[in-house]
């Protein structure tokens, strides 16, 4: 009996975020008028930066600033705004870096792609060492391996 | 030596990299509306101003510092001295308050002394918002065209106001009407 009633309970607060309407994990309590627009707003609280506490998403901080912005996005979800604009008005006034996701963009090519083009040219050039030949040894070299590796 | 050139050659990029970001400021962002137009606003004003209510439309045509401030930012008194200064020297200061109390901004002023021409107050932050302001004080210089031409994070220092303020309002003065 005390199992089911662990379970039950269990169950039903695994159950609060599937609630429609509520966002947990907020500080404030917001309604939304759908669960796309609840959706969005969650990501996006998730995907932007607090400037304050440069560390945190705009979900975990308790700056005020983080209490601002969010009240910003969710006025623009509310709206029916679509993600892209939301994250246009704020890079237009905060600059790429309140998010977490750089937009892709000439300036910030180099930061997307470089970790691939390292990892590649690392690749590349192990590739191209494991191929050389090995250099002949000299004869007093070639005395000292025979003698390392225990050779008449 | 081939053999640790690549690598060493590559390491000493990365350590360029670093030692570059190592005098980066973190605090610091920069701002994506140097070069923009201001943001247009209309907000209350508080006295000791003449009007009732500030239109940002009334500085067109003249070069002035915009300084986000509040009664309760301690770094702004570090900065009032100077901001009192710069004021009695006749440079144009528009004091944005920033997320305070109207009594308490006044008694602040009162007490530290007053350069502003003129006090919008944005009571919730929604101006300071489309100024991407995220910490107070911070102050822009806008020149006669209304566009941003430097943004400062942080309280003012003679060092800043000699080596960003004087040269662009040199040139703004050349550029003006």
């Amino acid at each position: 009996m005390k199992r089911l009633a662990r379970l039950a309970v269990a169950a039903a607060v695994a159950a609060i975020p599937l609630a429609p309407g509520a966002a947990v994990a907020q500080v404030e309590a917001v309604q939304f008028a759908t669960a796309q627009q609840e959706a969005l707003y969650r990501d996006l609280l998730d995907e932007l930066r607090c400037l304050v506490c440069a560390n945190q998403s705009l979900a975990d901080s308790n700056a005020d600033l983080a209490g601002d912005l969010r009240a910003r996005v969710y006025e623009m979800v509310a709206a029916g705004e679509s993600r892209a604009a939301i994250v246009d008005y704020l890079a237009a006034r905060y600059g790429d870096y309140v998010l977490y996701r750089p937009r892709l963009a000439p300036a910030t090519w180099f930061l997307w792609f470089a970790p691939l083009a390292v990892v590649i040219a690392g690749v590349a050039f192990v590739l191209v060492l494991s191929r050389r030949r090995p250099r002949p040894l000299d004869p007093a070299q070639a005395r000292k391996a025979r003698r390392l590796l225990g050779e008449p | 030596m081939n053999r640790f050139g690549i690598p060493l050659a590559a390491f000493a990029v990365v350590l360029a990299f670093l030692a570059a970001g190592l005098k980066l400021n973190p605090r610091e962002l920069p701002s994506p509306l140097i070069g923009r137009p201001a943001p247009a606003f209309r907000l209350p004003a508080l006295p000791p101003a003449a009007d009732p209510a500030f239109d940002s439309a009334q500085m067109q045509g003249r070069v002035y510092l915009l300084n986000v401030w509040a009664s309760w930012c301690a770094a702004c008194l570090d900065e009032h001295p100077l901001l009192n200064q710069l004021a009695a020297a006749g440079m144009q200061i528009i004091g944005l308050n920033y997320k305070d109390d109207g009594a308490d901004a006044a008694a602040w002023l009162a007490r530290f002394g007053n350069p502003y021409a003129h006090i919008p107050v944005d009571r919730d932050g929604r101006i300071g918002l489309e100024f991407g302001v995220y910490g107070v004080p911070e102050t822009y210089l806008i020149d006669a065209g209304g566009i941003i031409r430097f943004k400062h994070i942080g309280p003012l220092t003679a060092e800043v106001v000699r080596r960003e303020l004087l040269p662009r309002l040199a040139q703004l003065g050349g550029e003006s009407s």
